[in-house]
């Protein structure tokens, strides 16, 4: 970002929601299929045929507006018309002027707070191919669609302008993805497009001055592409006002192997969708107890279970950013419950988020399955020096691998026993002897000159004992010859 | 309630192109005076002072209408395709799009 500039972004966020069925009609709700294979006269628009809305994807709602601190309310559902053969019935129903979810707002790590102005249902479109020599759409000679997509629950979620960088931006989609996943909305993948994000950009020379002229930018299939895109954007229109020229409003496309984003569609073609309040439906007016019951069913929300962590670690919730980034890793992993279970076991809070976020989380599917007695058997024998951090780490891949077990029989199997005193002393004499020039350093008082053989003689120890001398207790079997 | 502008020839164009409406110049002035009337008739219940009566969302004083989430049977594909004019790789096949998507 250019300085004496700043940027001002507010985000679009589309959600496909986990239901079973669509939204206003029975057929299954899946990625992937045999195209057209998921259709029935509602979601294939044919006459005669009446939407009925699904409750679990009104709950699912709720639970997303009750997860970002939104106001509930009584909503109704419009038709949005426009030509376009992604829809069978040429609309798509969405709600418009009363949205469910309003005046919500989203806490991130970082301590800012981003508005939500709605987070409102709609039904998804299907998928077009557009077949013909580019595989673009400019230049095919006709399209292909599949309607399996077509009235797939969304939930649009649309922040304020509250952004101010790249960095807050990818931040905000971040935490939003976890809250959707930790609601359990929605599965949160964006390769997949259950989870599609528009940015709406422009930039100012002051926080004082008036909001500038905005490009919405579409296409953005990763929160890298998203940072990637505001950072182009943000400084083509900088250009252009350097230049004395106005930015345009339109709609932009991020083209993720050229870096760079190309005109959509200016304002003059906005469509103009003559909204209209969808006959064959009835408001949606949830009472408390409804909204109660729902919020009820919701488990902590990913804020909540990264300060929990913290608080395990100090209290006082000062964690150094390493630390930080471990609980965020565990928490978006979804492995909390194995540092909360390990702690509440007496093993080390510092040990058991690191073995987590470290090496649970290579292989995060089989740790989150994996049974949790195991795992904090584990983390107990290592903590209490029955295994070295190498050979606890060893035995945790054969833990993850086998989904559980007892972790005694497998170090076992593995030969791991712990050293005893004696084997590790004579361990340590062995490699003292062998090497006087090493040792003498050591024992030298250039403070520099001890640290650095300190590091070479615990190695030659761990070599000799082919990792089995646990490194603290060699240093402090060194430090004791030293005197 | 004030009385709506009075419906221009440019309005209805407007409104056919939207539809995809293809009009001749003396169909839009035909279906200017008669969408007119229709907006006239329009125009008199919204003169009616209504202040007193809430605002209904819908005919029906009905809310809440829903399902549960359980999957029905769907259409059989050949079927369903079938139907359609035209068909590729079990696909609707539909003419040139001019754009993206909205
Ligand atoms: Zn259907």
């Amino acid at each position: 970002m250019k300085p004496g500039w700043e940027m001002v972004i507010g985000l679009e966020v589309h959600c496909e929601l986990r239901t079973a069925t669509k939204l206003f009609c029975g057929c299954p709700n899946l990625f992937g299929d045999e195209p057209n294979t998921n259709v029935c006269p509602v979601c294939l628009g044919l006459p005669g045929s009446l939407p009925v809305l699904n409750q679990k994807a009104v709950e699912l709602a709720m639970a997303i507006g009750t997860a970002l601190n939104c106001e509930i309310r009584p909503s109704t559902f419009h038709r949005k018309n426009y030509f376009y053969p992604d829809q069978a019935k040429d609309y798509q129903i969405s709600q418009y002027d009363e949205p469910i979810n309003v005046d919500g707002y989203l806490d991130l790590p970082d301590g800012s707070r981003v508005g939500i102005e709605r987070a409102h249902m709609e039904e998804d479109t299907g998928k077009t191919t557009h077949a013909g020599a580019s595989g673009r759409i400019h230049g095919a000679d006709y399209s292909l669609v599949d309607y399996n997509r077509s009235g797939v629950p969304l939930v649009e979620i649309v922040s304020a302008p509250d952004m101010r960088s790249s960095a807050q931006a990818r931040a905000y989609a971040t935490e939003l993805r976890a809250m959707l996943v930790a609601s359990g909305a929605s599965d949160g993948k964006m390769e997949e497009g259950s989870m599609r994000v528009d940015a709406n950009i422009s930039v100012r020379r002051s926080s004082d001055d008036p909001f500038g002229t905005r490009c919405e930018i579409k296409n953005l299939n990763s929160v890298r592409s998203l940072g990637r895109a505001i950072e182009y954007e943000a400084d083509r229109q900088i250009a252009i006002i350097e230049t004395g020229e106005s930015v345009v409003q339109q709609t932009r496309h991020w083209d993720e192997d050229a870096g760079r984003t190309q005109t959509l569609r200016s304002k003059e073609d906005a469509y103009d969708y003559r909204y209209f309040l969808e006959p064959d439906l009835v408001p949606l007016v949830p009472d408390g107890e409804w909204i109660r019951a729902v919020a009820d069913t919701m488990g902590m929300m990913p804020a909540a279970r990264r300060s929990r962590l913290v608080d395990l670690l100090d209290p006082a919730g000062e964690v150094s950013d390493s630390q930080a980034d471990q609980v965020a890793t565990v928490v978006d992993l979804g492995l909390d419950d194995l540092v909360i279970a390990a702690v509440a076991n007496g093993v080390g809070s510092g040990l058991a988020l690191a073995r987590t976020a470290n090496e649970a989380a290579t292989d995060a599917e089989a740790a989150r399955k994996v049974d949790p007695d195991s795992y904090v058997a584990l983390l107990t024998m290592e903590d209490s020096g029955a295994l070295t951090a190498t050979q606890s780490k060893t035995v945790l891949a054969d833990l993850l691998a086998a989904g559980g077990g007892d972790p005694a029989a497998l170090a076992a199997a593995k030969g791991y026993e712990a050293m005893s005193e004696d084997s590790l002393a004579s361990a340590v004499a062995e490699v003292v002897a062998a090497h006087p020039d090493a040792w003498g350093r050591y024992c030298s008082d250039d403070e520099g000159d001890r640290k650095k053989m300190a590091g070479m003689l615990t190695g030659l120890v761990m070599k000799a004992t082919r990792g089995q001398a646990d490194g603290k207790a060699v240093a402090a079997e060194l430090q004791r010859l030293r005197g | 309630m004030t009385k709506p502008a009075p419906l221009t020839r440019d309005d209805v164009a407007h409104v056919a192109a939207l539809a995809r409406l293809e009009l001749t110049d003396e169909e839009l002035d035909l279906f200017t005076g008669q969408l007119a009337e229709v907006l006239d008739h329009a125009a008199d219940v919204a003169a009616l002072d209504l202040s007193d009566v809430a605002p209904t969302a819908h005919a029906m004083a009905v809310t809440n209408v829903l399902r549960p989430d359980e999957v029905r049977p769907v259409l059989d594909r050949d079927e369903v395709l079938a139907a359609a004019p035209s068909v590729e790789d079990h696909r609707f096949r539909v003419p040139r799009i001019l754009g993206e998507a909205p």
